[in-house]
């Protein structure tokens, strides 16, 4: 009986999502995103990555270099290890690329990913979520320019700029027949060559860069929650006040 | 002119105060006329916590919107980033413009609200005609106020409303495409359509929706306030001349009040610190990419305040014009047959109609849209000669009347649902029974509203001491 169940879990689940995902040759449902946006190491680890490998070709316009203070970096830090396109630390993050260029590589300009994590956001998950599907799911595609092609964003104009990490890959698909179709669905990947990370530490890392990503799009998500709490606090004291003061005025109201 | 009065030297400091300057501006009378001696029925609900809400949510839209335009830049090329200046390097901007943003949507939570109350407990019945049209010219300007304000982020979705709402005038006929060419200042929406926008947002609509404020609590004092029994407390006075079921606004409601403006910060501030965007629906994930002309997202949809009219908007398709114009040729038949009028009457009444159905057939159903939307908000001033109950309050109407009103409640729900969905065959459908049965409620309620026994209306209100 269990079995029974849980096959025809199984089967609704796929139905639900990996059917219409495929049917409709879009992307695929996306992964929860480990969130450590309170994990400062994972922050730091993620700007290194965002700006070693990302910041070539996208810009941050609307980030300061030295709001990364608030990660737990010092200026000095900052200074030393970070800053490649300028040397002032209060300036925003620039790329040094040409768009006209950009354009000619990539078939457009790369997106500004300042608050990418925020406009990514949809009914599929969090942009954080997108990313960390999105970051996960490139593969090998010699029919594509870039020889690239990705899961999440297919067809998309970015090559896989984190290869050497993750290894080359291919996706494995498995017909299966649903309402008398046959459907691809995604069983696994083939690791054509390996990258220097683990399948698991290239998780771990993509997730430090996605939260870093997330982080950016609104550096004082963290603040305002720890603030919100005690104006919550606050304000729930003073409802209590006002509750009793309101009681006290209406008790001769008969 | 006020009598000139003299005060004892001896008198303490803030009495004498007090004594100048109310020989020389009304300042206590007005306290009197406006707090002290304004006496409101002691049966308030919850629901009447939301006029003052209102109040309070106009003052922090204005108090914050003055620090936002400090900050912002109103520039196509520099608007989206001048908002994000404010989020990041602006001391405690992020705060403002979430307050701001949030404070939005609250407007429209609280305004829906109370007019809601009204609306169940006869608000807008004699002698309170013009209260209800204030009210509903403060609805028109609000809204345009919250349209206009939408565009500034330059956001993708600022952009493409704005477009879309813009292009609809165009449908107008004759004057259409020069009209929205007059509101766009461009031929698309660009950086003439943000300055102008921008203007109106942050001076022209504030001053009127202000004045139209004042001009709505003026009319409601001098009139006063319903109650949800609908009883008249002014038929019930003691010897002193006090309503009997009255009680003085301060500081009766004004410490109820402050505990409803608390109970409210307690939800606003929620939202605020811990989920700004609100799932998408206070914050659109798509207006965080600038605005570009040359992309259009698969998707537009407005923010949700709008969204039921957006869906009627929608709703009108050529298809649907049909079925309009049967309902304009049923109400001509029931006008000539059965209506107590000349029959030249009649004939104008028949006329009219042919006329009408060839003017629709005639002009685009996107014209019909357009009339439909702007119709939906326009038919709520008419609601005082509209309604013909022998009682106001929703709890002496008949059962059924409940019900009806439910189902509008419903209704103006699930249109709001349908309109922030893309577009389907089935959500079309139920748009479109949906906007009849909107139209229908208003139109047929001069004859529905008389059907039905009501229940018997106490002389005094309803109260338990709490």
């Amino acid at each position: 009986m269990k079995k029974f169940i849980l096959s025809v879990v199984l089967a609704l689940t796929s139905a639900l999502y990996a059917l219409p995902s495929f049917a409709a040759g879009d992307s695929i449902p996306w992964d929860k995103a480990p969130n450590r946006l309170n994990d400062l190491g994972a922050l730091q680890n993620g700007a290194k990555l965002f700006v070693n490998y990302c910041l070539n070709c996208h810009a941050a316009s609307y980030m300061r270099f030295n709001r990364l203070t608030d990660i737990g970096l010092t200026e000095q830090q900052i200074k030393d290890n970070l800053l490649f396109t300028t040397d002032k630390v209060g300036e925003t993050m620039k790329v040094a690329m040409d768009p006209k260029q950009a354009k000619d590589w990539f078939g457009g300009n790369p997106p500004d990913l300042t608050v990418i994590a925020r406009s990514r956001s949809g009914s599929g998950g969090t942009g954080a979520d997108y990313l960390y599907t999105y970051l996960r799911t490139y593969y090998r595609d010699d029919s594509k320019a870039t020889g690239w092609n990705n899961l999440a964003f297919p067809n998309v104009g970015m090559p896989h700029v984190l290869w050497e990490l993750q290894g080359q890959r291919k996706p494995i698909y498995e017909e299966i027949e649903s309402h008398g179709h046959a459907v691809q669905v995604l069983k696994g990947w083939e690791q054509i060559t390996p990258g220097t990370l683990s399948p698991n530490d290239y998780d771990s890392a993509v997730a430090d860069l996605v939260n870093y990503l997330q982080w950016m799009s609104d550096p004082t998500q963290s603040t305002r929650i720890r603030l919100g709490v005690w104006v919550m606090f606050y304000l729930l004291i003073f409802f209590v006040i006002a509750w009793r003061l309101n009681a006290a005025y209406w008790k001769d109201i008969r | 002119m006020a009598e000139f009065k003299d005060i004892s030297p001896n008198a303490p400091a803030a009495d004498k105060a007090l004594n100048w300057i109310d020989n020389r501006f009304p300042l206590s009378k007005m306290f009197k006329e406006h707090m002290s001696e304004y006496y409101a029925p002691k049966n308030f609900n919850f629901l009447y916590f939301f006029g003052a809400l209102s109040l309070l949510v106009l003052v922090i839209q204005i108090l914050t919107g003055i620090f936002l335009v400090m900050h912002y830049k109103p520039d196509a090329s520099q608007a989206f980033a001048s908002v994000e200046y404010i989020m990041r390097d602006v001391p405690w901007g992020w705060l403002i413009r979430y307050m701001h943003s949030t404070g939005a949507s609250a407007f429209f939570v609280v305004v829906y609200m109370h007019m809601f109350r009204g609306l169940i407990y006869g608000s807008y019945r004699k002698p309170r005609e013009l209260v209800w049209l204030f009210g509903c010219a403060i609805f028109l300007a609000l809204m345009g106020e919250a349209f206009m304000g939408y565009l500034l982020p330059w956001g993708q979705m600022s952009y493409w409303g704005a477009q879309v709402i813009v292009n609809l005038f165009s449908a107008i006929p004759f004057i259409g495409p020069d009209l929205a060419l007059l509101i766009r200042g461009d031929y698309v929406v660009g950086d003439a359509t943000l300055n102008r926008f921008f203007s109106f947002h942050v001076i022209a609509v504030p001053l009127v929706l202000l004045g139209l404020v004042v001009a709505h609590i003026i009319a409601l004092h001098e009139v006063g306030s319903n109650n949800p029994d609908g009883v008249e407390i002014k038929a019930n006075k003691d010897a002193s001349g006090k309503p009997l079921d009255g009680i003085p606004f301060h500081p009766y409601y004004s410490v109820h009040d402050l505990m409803g403006v608390i109970g409210f910060l307690l939800v606003f501030c929620a939202i605020i610190f811990f989920a700004p965007e609100f799932g998408g629906y206070f914050l659109e994930y798509n207006n965080f990419i600038p605005a570009d002309p040359l992309k259009t997202p698969l998707h537009i949809a407005p923010v949700w305040y709008f969204t039921p009219y957006y869906s009627m908007l929608r709703a009108i398709t050529s298809e649907m014009m049909y079925a309009l114009i049967v309902c304009v040729l049923a109400a001509a038949y029931l006008g000539a047959t059965r209506a107590k009028i000349s029959s030249f009457f009649k004939a104008v009444v028949v006329g009219g109609a042919v006329l009408l159905v060839v003017v629709m057939l005639a002009i685009d159903a996107k014209f019909w849209g357009v009339v439909v939307m702007g119709g939906a908000v326009v038919i709520l001033f008419f609601l005082p000669w509209l309604d013909n109950c022998a009682v106001k309050s929703i709890r002496y109407r008949p059962d059924w009347h409940v019900y009806l009103y439910a189902i509008f409640v419903i209704n103006f729900f699930v249109l709001g649902y349908l309109g922030i969905q893309p577009p389907s065959s089935i959500g079309e459908r139920v748009s479109q029974l949906g906007t009849l049965f909107y139209f229908g409620f208003f139109l047929l309620m001069p004859w529905w509203s008389r059907m039905g026994d009501t229940k018997p209306v106490p002389d005094r209100v309803n109260f338990t001491a709490h």
